[in-house]
């Protein structure tokens, strides 16, 4: 997960512009601590935050196989299978980029509301 | 092209196009659509989704009221998959850019992300599948509506798949497109295999997950003879598949040759053949392949391919119908053999633990006398209009004929003093297929006109066993000395009494067992239509000296195997080619 640029090695989140899209771009990286992983519930509630923003929302898994998620796709963030300790990226392009990943980074750290 | 092998129970072989029930006989019609349907099945689709988001979400607001916020959760999760944007994304791409029906597109859809649940190894989320397959069909069934009656009335010939096959749905089948059968589950004695052995076609069972392999439209073969299903055959398979259908054919139209020729031996002992049916459309077929007459009708089927309890003037029509078709030839309606592995679709009661030894047949209408008036009264009724005979079943005391006997005389008073017409020496007979009435068949040999051995019955009651527990299915056996005996005993009392007897089990359909039967003395053979040509070969090919010559020998064996191998050799002497 880790990026090539030191800027990512000093802050968990880092502000690009994309270079084709010259809009935004901004990366969190995480890892799951809820004990049931990322279930029905919690993707729920993860896809209806991504919804409120207008930036595009992926949300990256390297092990055991890569995988993207649309991060505004209920069915994709389920069957993303983010179990507890999966390592994940949160990216987002567009605008509101960087509050999004804040934010949406903030539900995992907070468990979701669990425990 | 694939091939998946289960367990042949009805022979033939077929090639046909696959229609594929689910669960709630759900058919997904056809594949593919014109460029020029995009637009109208996209708005298809449109519609269907509001309407499950619509009904959702009422469903969800009248459980939160009732149970608390709670119990709404699960149906968020519903309804957030629904507004899934990329689910639409993938659903619209099929129909457009695949050109496919937006049932298609959804099962296709759908059953990708199915298939990556099943490669999850969390359990917990793996079974997450359920809400998928949930959603695919609330879908499909918007999209589709409740598609029972196509099933009813099909344009084309078909093959049906499906996971398994319960009388509810075989008795809502278009017989005359039907082609063949292949269900997931199942043996040699399920519902799948009788049916499919009465109507003369092909049917595998046992074949683990071919719903998940086949769909609507797929071009299917079925061998039921190998137990072999090819899904989309390849032209060489094509071929050599239709080669095979036709040498078959050839030998079947040889056999039916004999339709018009007596069931008489060489030393002109005669016997009659007949047939036994559950619908009045299967009279023709049966006829067609020589039957007399019609041996036992099952009438329960009138009971489960109906929404209610038929009323009297549907029963009715079947039995005119029934009579209509067979010009004078004699009918004999079984009174209702319900419970058991044949639930009616209204079935409300709690299930009984052991529904074989249970409230069924002519128990359940000794204690619910006004449904058991109805059907009487249709009987009492059709039968001016031709040879028909009433036969109870499972009956097991005296007692229990009495009653029913008396109902039946309350029904002919009762039609007496409405002015209905109706024949009052009905010969009344009984299913003997309890072990307690085999055992009294002289008792009981008195107080009807006549017999019918239920041998599929008696074998499991004798031998306690459930012929549909594939455990121990291979127990089941017609040629246990101890069925033999009680066969013979049954045919003796009856002779002695005066009173015909008759076999309407299996047993009566098995080329293997004629030549005993007949020794045993028994005079009337009632089995599946298809299956008279060569019980007939059979007949027309022996003495009745021999016959009888054939069961002294078998009655002094001890066990099934040597039974069966003497029967098969002595049959194969005979008639070479049966075997």
């Amino acid at each position: 997960m880790k990026d090539d640029t030191t800027i990512t090695a000093v802050h968990p989140s880092s502000f690009r512009v994309h270079p084709s899209t010259m809009m935004p771009t901004a990366t969190r990286d995480i890892v799951v601590s809820n004990q049931m992983g990322l279930h029905a519930r919690p993707a729920m509630q993860f896809v209806d935050l991504a919804n409120q923003f207008n930036s595009t929302i992926t949300v990256k898994k390297e092990a055991p196989e890569p995988v993207t998620a649309d991060g505004k796709s209920v069915m994709e963030m389920i069957i993303l299978e983010a179990t507890l300790g999966t390592p994940l990226r949160i990216e987002a392009d567009g605008e509101d980029a960087e509050v999004a990943v804040v934010k949406l980074a903030e539900l995992f750290e907070t468990k979701f509301g669990e425990e | 092209m694939e091939i998946r092998k289960g367990i042949g129970v009805s022979p033939g072989v077929v090639i046909s196009t696959a229609i594929v029930l689910d669960a709630e006989d759900l058919v997904i019609p056809k594949r593919k659509i014109e460029s020029d349907q995009i637009a109208s099945e996209t708005q298809r689709l449109g519609n269907a989704m509001a309407e499950c988001v619509v009904a959702l979400t009422r469903l969800r607001d009248q459980l939160a009221q009732e149970h608390g916020k709670d119990i709404g959760n699960i149906i968020n999760v519903h309804l957030m998959i629904l507004n899934d944007r990329s689910l639409l994304q993938q659903f619209l791409s099929e129909i457009q850019k695949s050109l496919f029906t937006a049932e298609y597109a959804v099962s296709v859809v759908m059953r990708r992300y199915a298939a990556k649940f099943a490669t999850m190894s969390d359990t917990m989320m793996a079974d997450r599948v359920k809400d998928v397959h949930d959603i695919e069909r609330r879908i499909l069934r918007a999209l589709i509506g409740a598609r029972h009656e196509d099933l009813a009335h099909l344009s084309q010939d078909v093959i049906v798949i499906a996971h398994d096959l319960l009388p509810s749905q075989t008795a809502a089948l278009d017989k005359r497109h039907v082609k063949g059968f292949a269900t997931d589950v199942g043996g040699r004695t399920s519902h799948t295999a009788i049916v499919a052995r009465a109507m003369g076609i092909p049917a595998v069972v046992g074949l683990g997950d071919i719903v998940a392999q086949i769909s609507g439209g797929d071009t299917v073969i079925i061998n039921g003879n190998t137990g072999v299903v090819i899904i989309n055959p390849d032209e060489e398979t094509l071929a050599e598949s239709r080669d095979e259908e036709r040498a078959r054919s050839k030998v079947e139209a040889e056999l039916l040759t004999l339709r018009d020729f007596p069931a008489v031996t060489l030393d002109g002992h005669v016997v009659s053949l007949q047939a036994n049916i559950e619908f009045p459309g299967e009279i023709d077929d049966a006829i067609g392949r020589g039957a007399e007459g019609i041996g036992l009708y099952r009438t329960e089927f009138l009971y489960l391919s109906a929404e209610q309890e038929p009323t009297e003037e549907e029963h009715y029509a079947a039995y005119s119908e029934a009579l209509k078709r067979l010009n004078g030839r004699p009918l004999v309606i079984r009174t209702l053999d319900l419970g058991a592995d044949k639930y009616t679709r209204l079935q409300a009661s709690s299930p009984e633990k052991n529904p074989f030894l249970g409230d069924r047949s002519i128990r359940l209408c000794l204690h619910d006398i006004p449904m058991f008036k109805k059907q009487l009264r249709a009987i009492m009724r059709a039968s001016v209009l031709g040879d028909v005979r009433i036969m109870f079943p499972m009956i097991s005391t005296l007692m229990e004929l009495r009653q029913a006997k008396m109902i039946l005389s309350d029904v002919m008073e009762e039609l007496e003093d409405e002015g209905i017409e109706f024949r009052r020496d009905l010969p009344i007979g009984i299913m003997v297929e309890v072990p307690s009435a085999a055992l009294m068949a002289n008792q009981f040999a008195r107080e009807v006109k006549f017999f019918s051995i239920g041998t599929n019955d008696l074998i499991q009651y004798t031998l306690a066993v459930d012929r549909t527990n594939e455990k121990v299915a291979g127990l089941f056996c017609p040629a246990h000395p101890a069925v033999l005996s009680l066969i013979r005993d049954v045919i003796r009392a009856g002779n002695k009494n005066n009173i015909s007897v008759s076999v309407c089990g299996e047993m009566a359909g098995e080329p293997l067992y004629t030549l005993l039967l007949l020794g045993l003395g028994l005079t009337t053979f009632s089995m599946n239509g298809p299956d008279v040509p060569e019980v007939k070969k059979v007949i027309r090919s022996t003495t009745i000296e021999h016959a009888r010559q054939v069961a002294r020998r078998v009655m002094s064996f001890d066990s099934e195997r040597q039974v069966m191998h003497f029967l098969r050799e002595e049959t194969r002497k005979i008639v070479p080619e049966v075997f």
